[in-house]
């Protein structure tokens, strides 16, 4: 004899109605952002356009800029199958730890996005409400082509056809996935990129081997 | 009950369906409104307590088609049960009084197609977003819709 089958309520719709207000909150709030940067602004372009003052904010750009490239924490945050490559590089062969890299569970602690692959449209606002947890300056590596372009799901219905629709894209590495030899060229074309960002000062043009 | 017995039975107690010769499956045509009663039968009566899948054919002028599978695992009878819901239609009995597995199935069904499963308590989006317009699976889709900014 079969037991009885049980009558299962039909599920209720749960919005993250909390979380929803606390990101309101804190996008509303008079003081958003990091309050002296500003100040900081001013007082480097006041030492920039002092004569002789790039002598001061020259090797402050390059000690700067040597910290930010040399702890470059990527957010864990895979999509797809390009997620497998992207933990095969963090794994001991390739080990994206000797440059300085640590792959850490938090947006709030990360300084760089991996998006490993296909982004949905389904997907995308999470995305970008990871991307927009993490605090400047932040930097985001496109892996793979579904990444870059859409990919074979280019025509799809639901493929964000390039995640550079979404959110800002610093690194575009090809390839359907990107071996981990690609994703850590990628990656050090991104440290290249990070030793020509200038906060302080002018910018510099860009660098030809990386754009 | 095994497959020979499953047809006899198929042939006197459904005579508008018409069941093809052979195959790996029993496949069934059935009028629309036949639709829960032969998969109450099935259930019941064959012994085809698995729901494998649901889905549904876009045939364009000539409507939607849906399509379920079950199958008597002891046995190894599977029956394939397929409905012509007519030109324009998109009304469907619903199947979750009979399997509990028809649930997911039947949003997804309606997600993708637009059938809408009467009697089915919670008809949501499965897998799209809620704020979707349309139908994706149907032919009359445009795939190239704008959807700014992410199409």
């Amino acid at each position: 004899m079969k037991p009885p089958i049980p009558v299962i309520p039909a599920p209720v719709w749960r919005s993250f109605k909390d979380l929803q207000e606390w990101e309101e909150l804190h996008q509303s709030r008079p003081e958003r952002g990091d309050r002296f940067s500003s100040t900081f602004e001013s007082l480097t372009e006041g030492i920039h356009s002092f004569p002789g003052g790039f002598l001061v904010t020259a090797p402050a750009d390059a000690f700067l800029n040597w910290a930010r490239k040399s702890s470059v924490w990527p957010v864990t945050f895979g999509l797809a199958c390009c997620a497998i490559e992207m933990m095969a590089t963090f794994a001991s062969r390739f080990d994206v730890e000797r440059l300085g890299m640590v792959p850490w569970a938090s947006p709030r602690h990360s300084d760089l996005m991996i998006i490993s692959g296909t982004v949905t449209i389904k997907m995308a606002p999470m995305l970008l409400r990871i991307y927009d947890q993490m605090p400047d300056p932040k930097w985001a590596v496109s892996m793979g082509s579904c990444a870059n372009s859409g990919g074979p799901f280019r025509h799809g219905y639901h493929v964000v056809k390039g995640v550079d629709r979404v959110i800002p894209v610093d690194v575009y590495v090809p390839g359907c996935p990107p071996p981990p030899e690609s994703l850590l060229n990628g990656l050090l074309l991104l440290q290249e990129q990070i030793s020509h960002f200038r906060k302080t000062g002018d910018r510099r043009p860009a660098n030809d081997k990386v754009d | 009950m095994n497959e020979t017995d499953a047809r006899a039975r198929i042939a006197t107690d459904f005579p508008d369906a018409v069941v093809a010769a052979g195959g790996p499956a029993i496949t069934v045509t059935l009028p629309a409104p036949q639709w829960r009663a032969f998969a109450r039968f099935v259930k019941d009566t064959v012994g085809c307590r698995f729901f494998s899948f649901l889905s549904a054919v876009d045939w364009k002028d000539e409507g939607l088609e849906v399509i379920a599978y079950v199958e008597n695992t002891d046995e190894h009878v599977c029956v394939l049960f397929k409905t012509r819901l007519g030109a324009g239609q998109t009304a469907c009995e619903s199947l979750l009084p009979v399997y509990r597995g028809a649930d997911w199935m039947e949003r997804e069904c309606f997600d993708m197609f637009g059938v809408i499963f009467d009697g089915h308590p919670d008809l949501r989006r499965m897998l799209l977003p809620d704020d979707w317009v349309g139908h994706p699976l149907l032919k009359s889709y445009a795939v190239d819709t704008p959807y700014p900014p992410y199409r």
